[in-house]
């Protein structure tokens, strides 16, 4: 009996995220991603050098819509988002903390861009882990907002969020500045996501500072859309499209969006056990697919998936 | 690989007679390589021929049916190792197992509380598809009365298990003509088994401790008269890493190099219930297990995987739809925003969890747009004002709202005359993307005054 190995001649591009003293940041650790040449977790394709990266997410201000169970994990660190970033890090073990400042949206909390520049800095002093920090969407408020950020974590290699087809310009300069990388956000489609990622590299970004994120949807709200075109790009990628060989992350927190995953019905079980679970499950489905970074939110899920990430990439005999 | 037409052409009598309905021979062997055609409609083709050609264009894996009536199970016959490249065609199928150790009662308790695992979702029924029973005592007899019990509560197929062949006979026999799926044949049992299966007609799985002993085992089952296998190369025990591997290797050897001794469909056999082996499962249904065997799955566990594998397993291209209705979000009364979209599953989730998100009381009526989201379904005329007159009327949207206002996504704009005019109801042109809602319902709210439902 042969083994049937796939032979693949492209491979995914190694990509470091922060930056430690030597390099000009204060990260204890740099955390590297990507690198295979192989499927996920199928080492008998190719070398497989680094696991997936579990991140967790801290948002700045906590909205009312919040998932109420993930909520209830930090009732002990609400009043600082550098708190919870720390929580993350040492109590959760996040490989790397996604700071999202939704604060920051005109139509919330409409946190100013130095005030989100502060926020920056109390993470970036919370935790040693690497960060990645997205905007509130709001593009007009994001240019001025990853303006400040962006010298805030001057020379930290941070990774600024979301450059999108039509929006990535101010980002993008926000990004090269200072040292940082972007995450390159396009919606469920193989084609948007390459074309971004052209745009980007023509516009001046170097690819190894890319990161490539085509829309997580969690189980029951869509989970089969990213799923394959997730599974398109990573097998586009290994066939040697430079333009897709990019590490993928992935925003698994969607979960959290379908009804189903939190509902009180005691039909569908415990909801603290199905979140959790639906979580942890969707996760599953985008680290199959190729996912190189999982940014993560509850702590039940990040530790279940931590297990098979151990799991999966160690074998037996 | 499949056959293509010249290679079938080869083995056709090339006389061009015309009798199978097709001109020439060649034109027949490209209908038979498109699967249009079956070889016995050519009268001329050579016994020698026909063994050929049939065995190199059976299904590069088994289509294995367990059980029998509405509620059999089919498994196997899978034809891509990604679901984009076509479809995965049936879903893992989830086997609870229960002991023998139990007595009749509890046996039947067990059965019964198997509907706190079912779900209906997305108009279908999702939970387990099988029902083990395994040999536990050791004694034929209570194994015997076990199947009894359980046949006479469900009339989902069963999954007989137990290495022993004298169980297995008991067990068969209580059975009746159910066909059952028998639970192990392994290399110190496999000649017992394998009669056991042939003399009952019945699906029998060949355990091996490596993909290399599975081979030889269900090549000797197959010697033994033998077809309907299923593969177990012990993935249920294994670290993940390997069961992922080992069921890769399989899928692939099955249809990319047309190896036979692989050509089934597997079986994992999960040996525990916490979380993590939740998650073994939700790995194995993505990644080429046929059937599952679980213990003690809880409901929040079985809804999280029977919602990934009906996902999983939806057909590409045609994307799953939601039934046509008028949804109420926020608990909306009769002055509450009246708003219309498609039946895309996708636009539905995305539309309805902005509405949700506005925390204004809102009714979402959605027409069927044979699944297409709002763009497309307008660009293809699926969308239109006549539509959403129809499903005004048919869903009786009066008795939901006095208003009589419909807000219509903002793509549709142009929609928004004609349907006025049609349907007598006053129209709003809302956001044309869905995630500007909250900010259009919060002001809508705001200037109708409304306060609550």
């Amino acid at each position: 009996m042969q083994l049937p190995v796939e032979k693949w001649t492209g491979k995914i591009r190694e990509i470091a995220i922060g930056a430690v003293k030597e390099e000009g940041g204060s990260r204890s650790r740099k955390l590297v991603v990507g690198g295979q040449s192989a499927l996920p977790f199928l080492d008998i394709d190719g070398t497989i050098p680094h696991p997936p990266a579990l991140g967790m997410e801290v948002v700045d201000v906590i909205s009312p819509d919040f998932p109420a169970l993930v909520k209830q994990e930090f009732d002990d660190v609400l009043d600082s988002a550098a708190k919870r970033a720390k929580k993350c890090v040492e109590s959760f073990g996040a490989d790397f903390i996604c700071l999202k400042l939704e604060g920051a949206n005109p139509e919330g909390s409409n946190r100013s861009p130095e005030e989100a520049a502060v926020t920056v800095k109390e993470v970036l002093a919370a935790v040693s882990v690497p960060l990645l920090i997205y905007g509130c969407g709001n593009e007009e408020k994001d240019s001025k907002v990853m303006e400040a950020v962006s010298y805030a974590a001057k020379g930290e290699r941070c990774f600024l969020g979301l450059a999108e087809n039509g929006k990535y310009k101010s980002i993008a300069v926000a990004s090269m500045a200072n040292g940082h990388g972007l995450v390159a956000f396009s919606n469920l489609d193989i084609n948007l996501a390459k074309q971004l990622n052209i745009l980007l590299t023509d516009f001046g970004v170097k690819p190894e500072n890319i990161l490539m994120d085509p829309l997580m949807a969690g189980i029951g709200y869509g989970v089969e859309y990213s799923y394959s075109v997730m599974e398109r790009i990573r097998l586009a990628a290994l066939m040697g499209d430079s333009m897709l060989q990019m590490p993928m992350i992935c925003d698994v927190g969607t979960a959290w969006k379908a009804r189903e995953s939190s509902v009180v019905d005691p039909h569908l079980g415990d909801p603290k056990r199905r979140g959790p679970l639906w979580e942890a499950t969707t996760a599953m489905a985008a680290m199959t697919a190729g996912a190189d970074l999982l940014i993560m939110r509850h702590p039940k899920s990040i530790a279940l998936v931590r297990v098979s990430v151990n799991n999966l990439m160690k074998g037996g005999v | 690989m499949p056959l293509t037409a010249l290679d079938i052409y080869k083995h056709l009598p090339k006389t061009n007679c015309g009798e199978c309905g097709v001109p020439t021979c060649l034109a027949f062997a490209m209908k038979l390589a498109n699967k249009q055609a079956q070889l016995g409609e050519c009268p001329y083709v050579s016994q020698q021929a026909k063994d050929t050609l049939e065995a190199s264009a059976q299904p590069p894996m088994r289509l294995v049916t367990i059980g029998t009536g509405e509620k059999a199970v089919q498994v196997g016959n899978e034809t891509e190792l990604f679901r984009h490249e076509k479809r995965f065609y049936h879903e893992t199928a989830y086997c609870v197992v229960i002991d023998d150790d139990l007595d009749v009662s509890q046996i039947k308790a067990k059965v019964e509380n198997l509907k706190d695992i079912t779900f209906e979702r997305v108009g279908k029924m999702l939970g387990p598809d099988m029902v083990g029973i395994r040999a536990k005592t050791g004694d034929p007899i209570r194994f015997a009365e076990a199947i009894v019990a359980v046949k006479s509560s469900t009339q989902l197929p069963l999954v007989l298990i137990s290495d022993d062949p004298a169980a297995i006979e008991a067990g068969l026999g209580a059975a009746g003509s159910s066909k059952p799926l028998i639970y192990r044949a392994l290399k110190s049992n496999i000649d017992a088994m394998a009669k056991l299966a042939k003399d009952k007609g019945v699906p029998l799985v060949v355990y091996g401790e490596s993909l290399e002993e599975v081979a030889s085992l269900t090549d000797k089952a197959k010697a033994a008269g033998l077809q309907d296998l299923v593969i177990d190369s012990n993935f249920g025990g294994v670290p993940l890493h390997n069961m992922l591997r080992d069921l890769t290797i399989s899928r692939r050897l099955a249809l990319k190099k047309n190896f036979r001794p692989l050509g089934y469909p597997t079986m994992v056999a999960m040996k525990g219930s916490s979380d993590e082996d939740a998650i073994r499962a939700a790995l194995a249904t993505m990644k080429y297990a046929s059937i599952m065997m679980m213990d003690g799955v809880d409901a929040s566990q079985m809804f999280a995987l029977t919602t990934l594998r009906q996902n999983i397993y939806t057909d590409p291209q045609k994307p799953i739809q939601v039934k046509p209705g008028i949804y109420a979000i926020n608990n909306p009364g009769e002055s509450s925003p009246f708003l219309v979209t498609t039946n895309f599953s996708l636009t539905y989730f995305i539309v309805s969890g902005d509405v949700e998100s506005s925390k204004i009381p809102s009714h979402l009526m959605v027409v069927d747009s044979e699944g297409l989201s709002v763009m497309t379904a307008f660009a293809a005329d699926k969308f239109n004002a006549d539509l959403v007159v129809k499903f005004l009327t048919e869903l009786k949207a009066v008795e939901k709202v006095k208003h009589k206002t419909i807000v219509i996504p903002g793509i549709v704009s142009m929609m928004s005359g004609k349907l006025k005019e049609k349907s007598g109801w006053d129209v709003i042109v809302g956001p044309r993307d869905s995630s500007a809602l909250p900010k259009f319902l919060k002001e809508l709210a705001g200037k109708w005054g409304l306060t609550g439902p």
